[in-house]
Parts: structure tokens; C-alpha cells; sequence
């Protein structure tokens, strides 16, 4: 990619420290605090009205913090006007300026900074070639489709060479064909680029597919911050079990250390939940996938009540005991309500889950 | 043919308010030599005072009423809005001609305005029936016009397109000029044109407050048809404003419409 360029050590970091943040009475961030390495890309992921825009406007200097300090490419930028700011923004309408073409709308802040006309020229026209709009120059915003108009927002932020670029649900106005084409792009991109994106999303999916690590936010707090695969596999509370869509989330009882972790009692079984220390278990949770089921076989056995065909995977209520367990299945699989089965579940797959 | 039918009252309108009287102008003049009387160098100096009068009061609204209207779009939250466009609007409630006499009282000599120049050092003296009782009465009248239709361009603005700028570099003041006026262009025009048409013809406001000391145009031609007693002239010169004005107003269009190509 022609837009590569040299940055300095940690050109592209992101310091959010101890930052809280209220709209009138009401806390919106409370003591956020968020460290994000040069290159990397982070999503953060969570409910509407989690604070996550809000948080991703105080990188950008569009809100004021209340209290803390956020630190870009090393240097502390918490009083800064946003317009002197090394970060720039794609909003989630992508804000599109209507009485400009969209080659202006891309060239808005090289204008600004003066630049001269021909390196406006051709470092405007990379830009648009990068992201395959080539030829829409002198359109309008109001003669270019969502899609394209997206693509015109994130040319119009990157032709600036940011420090760190902020996304702010930039495809959530695209249908599911273009979001998941658009997805895959931006991830190329920002790979090929190397510029930190700091994205905001409600959705999982996109989260997973996208980020180095992703932020899951709640009620203007982190509730975990690691990568996709440990947020997936190992939510750190019931909160993040939800988000992620874990099926089972279960009532133990721990009665005390085994050989590996905790010990609990799950009422069906008897379970180690590795690493954790009994006090601080409350509720077990279990991935459906990870619970294979077969017609013979011993342990655990339980009658399915309800089957339910999803697409890619079959869902199966399962009641063991008293619980009543959720299977995913392949759905090559042949079953049916009031099969008696056994269930196959890797003791390694259990989550110990926060409250 | 059923959309045609659906001009048929704008039509109505036009030839009623617009055609009609302009007609009767027409007629009242009688054929020849009173256009010639126009031609009357006097009559061009009345007629570029006013110009410059009513290119005046366009300039001074716009640069107060922007302004206005932008702290109410940016500094005054949505729930107390319309508490202050009532408040702009009020004046309208009023009959000009109270307003006027409101204003005779405050400019005269010995009134509030000139109390104020005596307390800075100036002799007292009486603002009433000069040139610049007559700028401020335009003002005051013609105000709301300009800030009403500003205020509803500037409303309109998304505001994620001014955080936009900012993002991308751009200080308040740029992101004012590079962003927020010319979206809002169409408004300010609108305001340009409902303030200076009605101040190059205005009467009462240079009667009032200018005690007919200068002549204006639409005292002048007033005249025509009280005083003076010659209609035929007042219509020609009624007419001929008309015309002058349209044909301005055309050619300023052409160059908007050019400028923002």
C-alpha cells in the first residue's frame, strides 16, 4: 500500500487513564481506564448507552473529560481542541459534507493545512484508489450510495495519515452483504496501513472478526479487555457470557480446592474449574458447542426436549437432572425431542464466571 | 395536465398581488414624456441613497442576525428554542407604527439614546431625524426578517458535520466558513432578499424617524400620490423600481447559481 508511512516508537499508542466523564448528573465513564499499543486494532463492544461513543468522542476532543488524562503517540492531549488532535474520526453517519464533491470532502483537511494543490491532488486520488472509488470524484454525497458514502468518510479521515483512526459503528447504516464485504476490507486495510483503529460496535460479530482485542463496555465501565478469542471463550463475568452468547450459565455451589482449580457442584455433575480459587466462583457458564451428544455412551446422560434448527448448527435443549442444558450440534446430526443421550463435555471448557 | 392544474393558484396569486397592480401602474403612467422626467439626475441620487440605505440595513442585519441566530443554534439547549424565537418574533406582534413613535421617543432630543451619547462626553444631542435614525429604525425593523430564515438554514446543519470538522482539522472559525455558511447559504440569501426589498422601498421608517428631510424612494414616490399630485410619475417611477429590483434579483441568481458550480 502506497500510504505506508514511517512513525516514530509509539506514534499510534493510546493512554486512556482514570477517565470519568458525567452528561449532567449522570456518569457516563466511570474511571475508564484503556491501553491500546501502536498498530493495534481495538474494538470497544457493548450495548447502546454502555459509553462507548462517548469514550471514543473524548479521544477525538468532541467532549470535554471530566476527570483523567488521555495520552496519544506519547503525548498527553486531555486539554487539546480536537482540531489539533493526531486522531481522526468516522462517524456513524459518516457526517459527509453535502455542499462539497466527494473529492473536496476528502481533501476538507489538506485544505485546511494548506497544502499545495498538486500533492492535494495526488495524494487525494491514492486515497480514493485505496479505497476503490476511483472515477466518484466529483459526485455529490447526495449521488453516491451508503456503501460508497462510507467509504468516502473513511478516505476522508485517512488521507490525513492519522496517529489513530476512530470508528464510530461505521457499518451499521450498510445492509449484512456489504457489512460483512466492508468488514474484511477494513480489517486488509488497516493491516496494509498499520495506523491504529480504535472501533465502536454493538455487534459481536464484528467485534470478533475485526480486532486484536476488544473492549467489552458496561454501564461506563471495561468489563473485560483481552483478545477476541479469550473474550469468547473466557468471559470474565456473567455480563460478557451474555454478550458473547453463551448458552449455558449455570447455579453451582463450590465445595472447595481440587487438584486443578475450584471444585463445584453443579447439582447434574461434579466439576474442576481450572485456575480459580473457590471464593470467587458464583456462576458456571459453557459454551452449547462444546457439548457433544451421542446416542450410546456412558456419564452424563440427560433426555432432549425441544430441537431446534438454526442453519449452522442444531439447538438442543437437553434436560440433565433438574438443569436443563442448551447443545449446539452439527446439523448433519439426526435428532429429536425425547431422545435419551449421553452428553460429552471437555472438563477444559468450563468458565468460572464474575457476577 | 393534473399537475399543471395544481400551479393554477401560485398563477392566481402572481397576476392577482404581482401582474394586476403592475398593470395599473402601467396604465396610470400614460404614454410619453413622464419617463423621460425620470431621467432626472435628482432622481438618480434618491435612488442610490436608498440602494446604498437598503444594501446598509441588509449588511447590518446579517452581520447581528447570524450570529443571533447561530448562539441560538449552538449555545441555547432545544427545550428553551422556541422561548427565544418567540421572544425574536414578538416585535412582529406590533404595529410598525407604534414601534416607530416607540423609537421617535428614544432618539429624540433629551431621550434615552441621547442621555446615553451626553454621559460619554457628547453635547446632548438629538438623533431623531437624521440618516442614522433612520439606519437604526431599518435595523430594528428588518431584523427578524434576517434572523428567522438564517436561524432555519442554520437549524438544519447536522451537527455531527460541524464535530466532522473539527475532527479534521478545522478551528471554529474555519468550520464557520468552510462548512456551516455555505450549507446554510440558501437561508442567508433568503434573509438577503426579505430584508432589502421591502428597505430600498420603505416609507415609513424615513418619515418617522427621518421627519422627511431626505428624500428616499418610497417617500418619493409616495409623494407622487399625496403631495405632489402626479400619479403619472409616481407609477412610472413605481414600475420602474419594480423592474429594477426583478431584474437584480435575476442577475444576482445567475451569479449564485454560477458561484456554486
Amino acid at each position: 500500500m502506497s500510504l505506508q508511512i514511517s512513525r516514530p516508537q509509539n506514534r499510534g499508542s493510546l493512554l486512556v487513564d482514570s477517565v470519568s466523564k458525567k452528561h449532567g448528573a449522570v456518569p457516563v465513564l466511570e474511571e475508564v481506564s484503556l491501553e491500546v499499543r501502536p498498530g493495534e486494532f481495538v474494538t470497544l463492544l457493548g450495548p447502546s448507552g454502555c459509553g462507548k461513543t462517548t469514550l471514543l468522542r473524548l479521544v477525538a476532543g468532541l467532549d470535554e473529560v471530566d476527570v483523567g488524562r488521555i495520552v496519544i503517540s506519547g503525548n498527553d492531549v486531555t486539554s487539546m481542541k480536537p482540531h489539533l488532535r493526531p486522531v481522526h474520526t468516522v462517524f456513524q453517519s459518516y457526517a459527509l459534507f453535502p455542499h462539497l464533491t466527494v473529492f473536496e470532502n476528502v481533501a476538507f483537511g489538506l485544505r485546511i493545512r494548506d497544502r499545495p494543490e498538486a500533492e492535494i491532488g495526488s495524494r487525494v486520488s491514492r486515497v480514493l484508489s485505496a479505497v476503490h472509488l476511483e472515477g466518484l470524484d466529483s459526485r455529490t454525497p447526495s449521488e453516491i450510495s451508503g456503501g460508497q458514502g462510507q467509504r468516502v468518510a473513511l478516505a476522508r479521515a485517512l488521507v490525513l495519515e492519522p496517529d489513530i483512526l476512530l470508528l464510530d459503528e461505521p457499518l451499521a447504516a450498510l445492509d449484512a452483504q456489504l457489512r460483512s464485504a466492508m468488514r474484511s476490507e477494513l480489517v486488509q486495510l488497516q493491516r496494509s496501513l498499520g495506523i491504529t483503529f480504535v472501533l465502536v460496535t454493538h455487534d459481536l460479530e464484528e467485534a470478533i472478526e475485526c480486532s486484536s482485542r476488544i473492549a467489552v463496555m458496561r454501564e461506563g465501565r471495561i468489563a473485560q479487555f483481552a483478545e477476541p478469542e479469550a473474550i469468547f471463550e473466557h468471559p470474565a463475568s456473567v455480563y460478557v457470557a451474555r454478550l458473547v452468547g453463551m448458552e449455558n450459565i449455570l447455579e453451582g455451589r463450590t465445595t472447595g480446592m481440587g487438584a486443578s482449580g475450584a471444585r463445584v457442584d453443579l447439582g447434574f455433575t461434579q466439576i474442576e474449574v481450572p485456575g480459580v480459587s473457590p471464593e470467587t466462583v458464583v456462576k458456571i457458564g459453557l459454551h452449547g458447542e462444546h457439548i457433544a451428544l451421542s446416542r450410546t455412551g456412558g456419564g452424563l446422560r440427560g433426555t432432549i426436549v425441544d430441537v431446534r434448527y438454526l442453519g449452522e448448527a442444531t439447538r438442543c435443549q437437553v434436560r440433565v437432572g433438574e438443569s436443563l442444558l442448551v447443545a449446539n450440534v452439527s446439523p448433519k446430526e439426526v435428532v429429536k425431542a425425547g431422545d435419551v443421550v449421553s452428553l460429552d463435555i471437555d472438563p477444559s471448557c468450563w468458565v468460572a464466571l464474575a457476577p | 395536465m393534473k399537475t399543471r392544474r395544481l400551479l393554477v393558484p401560485a398563477f392566481a396569486t402572481i397576476i392577482v398581488l404581482f401582474a394586476a397592480p403592475q398593470a395599473m401602474l402601467l396604465s396610470l403612467t400614460g404614454a410619453g414624456p413622464v419617463w423621460f422626467r425620470l431621467l432626472d439626475p435628482l432622481y438618480a441620487a434618491i435612488f442610490w441613497r436608498s440602494v446604498l440605505m437598503a444594501l446598509g440595513t441588509t449588511l447590518s442585519t446579517l452581520l447581528i442576525g447570524f450570529p443571533v441566530a447561530w448562539a441560538l443554534v449552538r449555545a441555547v439547549p432545544e427545550r428553551f428554542r422556541r422561548a427565544f424565537l418567540l421572544l425574536i418574533t414578538l416585535p412582529l406582534w406590533t404595529s410598525v407604527l407604534v414601534k416607530l413613535y416607540a423609537w421617535v421617543f428614544l432618539l429624540r432630543s433629551g431621550g434615552l439614546l441621547s442621555q446615553w451619547l451626553a454621559f460619554f462626553g457628547s453635547d446632548s444631542p438629538s438623533l431623531l431625524y437624521t440618516t442614522t435614525a433612520v439606519a437604526i429604525g431599518q435595523l430594528y425593523v428588518e431584523l427578524p426578517y434576517m434572523i428567522l430564515p438564517v436561524y432555519a438554514s442554520l437549524e438544519r446543519i447536522d451537527r455531527s458535520l460541524i464535530d466532522a470538522a473539527h475532527d479534521l482539522g478545522a478551528s471554529s472559525v474555519t468550520t464557520l466558513a468552510r462548512v456551516v455558511i455555505p450549507i446554510a447559504s440558501p437561508g442567508i440569501v433568503a434573509g438577503c432578499v426579505l430584508v432589502f426589498v421591502p428597505s430600498l422601498g420603505s416609507v415609513l421608517v424615513p418619515d418617522l424617524l427621518g421627519g422627511a428631510k431626505t428624500a428616499w424612494v418610497g417617500t418619493l414616490i409616495t409623494s407622487q400620490f399625496g403631495a405632489a399630485r402626479d400619479p403619472a410619475l409616481g407609477s412610472a417611477m413605481a414600475f420602474t423600481l419594480s423592474v429594477v429590483t426583478l431584474g437584480a434579483f435575476l442577475l444576482f441568481g445567475r451569479f449564485l447559481a454560477k458561484a456554486q458550480e
